[in-house]
């Protein structure tokens, strides 16, 4: 039997699909939270698979890259250090139930009626565009990113020099008693500051000599 | 692919960024107790982006508008008026910033450089063309100013303020920019004039009303108009002064800008639904500001209520049509001189240890320097709108306007709450001329802090002579948009 790529890509998509939805609801169902942070890293794995499909390479790399490499690993860090004591299911279940029930029924209603809308064809569904082979994601985005959007991108590095900026002003400050040394100061040190010589008169050693006569 | 040639109009943020670097780095060779040359180099380098901005407005030469950067940059008259009152009043800022810092013994570059970084967000704000660089100048302004607050490490309250600030303000963007995706969904584009003429062609505007009570949520927060004003008098009374008299003047002037270039400019189809929504943000501003500021003994609290009542009268301009906007471009511009001269007067009677953020701190004034209570009497009563002042004639303009527009009962709900809140600032020059005073102490400020003080408090009086011609300006570049 042979598998045609529609099959197989509708195969991997359903795949993933179903461990994104799956990984989704383990991360708020699990009751330890380092687990359900680490269902967040396989349901954004997943996702970035499904942009995959849609030929967005360059936000499914980023999406590892950035969420599961760096958000969701300092995620991690945060709950680890935070030592969460694992709330009790008993009380879990009666006062938040009804709530999350209502809001989760709202948005089954407002799903059905955005299909019912669009199944209705007032909105036209575009299908995919299909690039063809060898045509790169990275260079067009890069090539909006410094043509088109040049202006934004360069007010977006000067707002991470500000954040630079400020988060050093606000926690760069020298303490009080701070007994750190300063290993410039050491270095630089001169003599002259720390030892104070005193030219003084040679003297007799009178005292002792004194008393000795005078005992005799 | 662009030459240097499309750089030109950006001139003055170009130097504003690089001077903010230049600053920061100078700040690190700076002693703090005085760092004079930091100063210097900010107001030069305001002078500069001033010099910049008004040579292409030279008598005799015709000034064109112009749209840069693929259409994210826009150079046009408008903007370049509100940029150079926020030059003026960043000058007043830096000097009074001086003071402040330098009795507290904490004057580092940073600080300067942050308030450039901001000055920066405002001008972007104000040229921005498109929603991601109306937004991003935002949020340069807003991180540079989340840190300003926060200046004082050590400060309890300053922490406090700085955290609202942050949640309160990062709550904001959020809606602002939900309100934008919003927009962008329905009409496919984020450039301003593209967004008016895509409007124009389309009749379903429910995702546009929807996307619009976002973004006027968003633009509330910002201004302060109640009722999303609960972080303005924390965050008035918390920071530092010199961070508050900052907070309260040119941002403002860069939040309407965000205002006109939205609403106006992108959004001007849909017209009657934002007036309805920005009359009640108005009328609900002007009665909360001015009855909440009546009890208030903290003087920074105080001008933080009256700020909230301003900028309901200013909104209320937004709704009286086309004059309406230039009459709000002037009670703005108006609004923030004084209001940085109120600040700037705290700052001036305080000293090291001690903040004149007490009503009580003015007790007996005229005793202890006649002329400061004469230029603190011209603030406070310009701010109350009393006739012979400044003040008064921007709010005139605005009733004018409203009350051109039909909107009676809108114009005599604002001026019976004017009248009200005329009340307390009258307690104010009360307890300055009538009340003995507590200290004899002298007021101690440097010669050019206490010059432009004067200057400051004096346009009270001083602009009166330029008044027709600074409303001319306000009619004729907001006709221009």
């Amino acid at each position: 039997m042979i598998i045609s790529p529609e099959l197989f890509q509708q195969i991997i998509f359903y795949v993933f699909a179903t461990f994104t939805i799956g990984s989704a609801m383990a991360v708020v169902t699990v009751k330890n939270t380092i687990y359900s942070a680490l269902f967040l890293v396989l349901c954004f794995f997943n996702t970035a698979v499904l942009w995959l499909l849609i030929e967005a390479e360059f936000l499914a790399i980023t999406l590892v890259l950035v969420y599961v490499g760096a958000v969701m690993v300092l995620f991690l860090f945060v709950v680890m250090m935070l030592d969460v004591k694992q709330a009790k299911a008993s009380q879990l279940k009666q006062s938040y139930t009804k709530a999350a029930l209502l809001i989760a029924a709202a948005m089954l209603v407002q799903l059905l009626i955005l299909f019912a809308y669009k199944l209705s064809g007032e909105i036209p569904s575009n299908e995919l565009v299909r690039q063809e082979q060898g045509y790169s994601n990275v260079a067009e985005v890069g090539m909006t990113l410094f043509t088109q959007y040049v202006y934004p991108f360069e007010i977006a590095a000067v707002i991470l020099l500000v954040a630079i900026v400020a988060a050093i002003m606000l926690t760069m400050r020298k303490r009080e008693g701070n007994k750190q040394m300063d290993a410039s100061k050491q270095i630089n040190i001169n003599p002259a500051e720390r030892l104070r010589v005193v030219s003084m008169k040679a003297e007799k050693a009178t005292t002792q000599a004194q008393s000795k006569e005078e005992e005799s | 692919m662009f030459g240097w040639s499309e750089l030109v109009p950006a001139f003055p943020e170009i130097l504003v960024l690089s001077m903010a670097c230049v600053v920061l780095l100078v700040g690190l060779f700076t002693d703090k107790k005085k760092g004079g040359f930091i100063v210097f180099l900010s107001v030069i380098t305001m002078m500069f982006a001033a010099i910049l901005t008004l040579k292409d407005h030279v008598a005799g030469v015709e000034f064109t508008k112009t749209v840069i950067f693929n259409g994210t940059f826009i150079r046009d008259e408008f903007g370049d008026m509100l940029k150079v009152v926020v030059y003026l009043l960043m000058i007043s800022v830096f000097f009074y910033a001086k003071q402040y810092l330098r009795q507290h013994d904490n004057l580092q570059g940073e600080y300067f450089a942050l308030l450039l970084f901001a000055t920066l967000g405002i001008m972007v704000m104000i040229s921005g063309h498109n929603f991601i660089a109306l937004y991003l100048g935002l949020e340069l302004l807003a991180l540079s100013s989340y840190a300003l607050v926060a200046y004082n490490r050590n400060d309890l309250n300053g922490n406090e303020a700085a955290m609202k600030y942050f949640i309160l303000g990062a709550l904001a963007s959020g809606m602002l920019l939900y309100g934008m995706s919003l927009i962008y969904g329905a009409v496919g584009t984020l450039q301003i004039n593209e967004i008016s003429q895509a409007i124009a062609g389309q009749n379903n505007d429910m995702f546009l009303v929807l996307g619009l009570i976002f973004v006027i949520v968003g633009i509330g927060f910002k201004l302060g108009a109640a009722p999303f004003h609960m972080w303005v008098p924390d965050v008035y009374e918390g920071a530092p002064t010199a961070t508050t008299l900052f907070i309260a003047s040119a941002p403002k002037i860069a939040a309407f800008a965000l205002a006109v270039r939205i609403l106006g400019q992108s959004l001007d189809v849909l017209m009657i639904h934002w007036q309805s929504m920005l009359a009640t943000l108005a009328i609900v501003s002007i009665i909360v500001g001015n009855l909440f500021a009546l009890q208030q003994t903290n003087l920074k609290r105080l001008f933080a209520y009256s700020t909230i009542s301003h900028i309901g009268f200013m909104l209320l301009g937004l709704v009286g049509g086309a004059e309406g906007i230039a009459a709000s471009m002037f009670y703005i511009i108006v609004y923030t001189i004084m209001a940085v001269g109120g600040f700037g007067m705290i700052v001036l009677l305080s000293n090291k240890g001690m903040e004149a953020d007490q009503i009580a701190d003015f007790k007996g004034l005229n005793q202890r320097s006649g002329w400061y209570a004469f230029l603190m009497l011209l603030l406070v009563a310009s701010m109350a709108g009393f006739p012979p002042l400044i003040g008064f004639f921007s709010k005139l303009y605005v009733l004018k306007a409203v009350i051109d527009q039909g909107h009676i009962i809108l114009a005599a709900v604002a001026v019976i709450f004017a009248v009200i809140g005329a009340f307390y600032y009258l307690k104010i020059i009360k307890v300055m001329y009538f009340e003995e005073s507590e200290t004899d102490q002298a007021i101690d400020a440097s010669f050019d802090v206490k010059t432009v003080l004067s200057i400051n408090a004096l346009a009270q009086l001083g602009l009166l002579v330029l008044l027709p011609v600074l409303f001319q300006y306000c009619i004729r570049v907001t006709g221009s948009l």
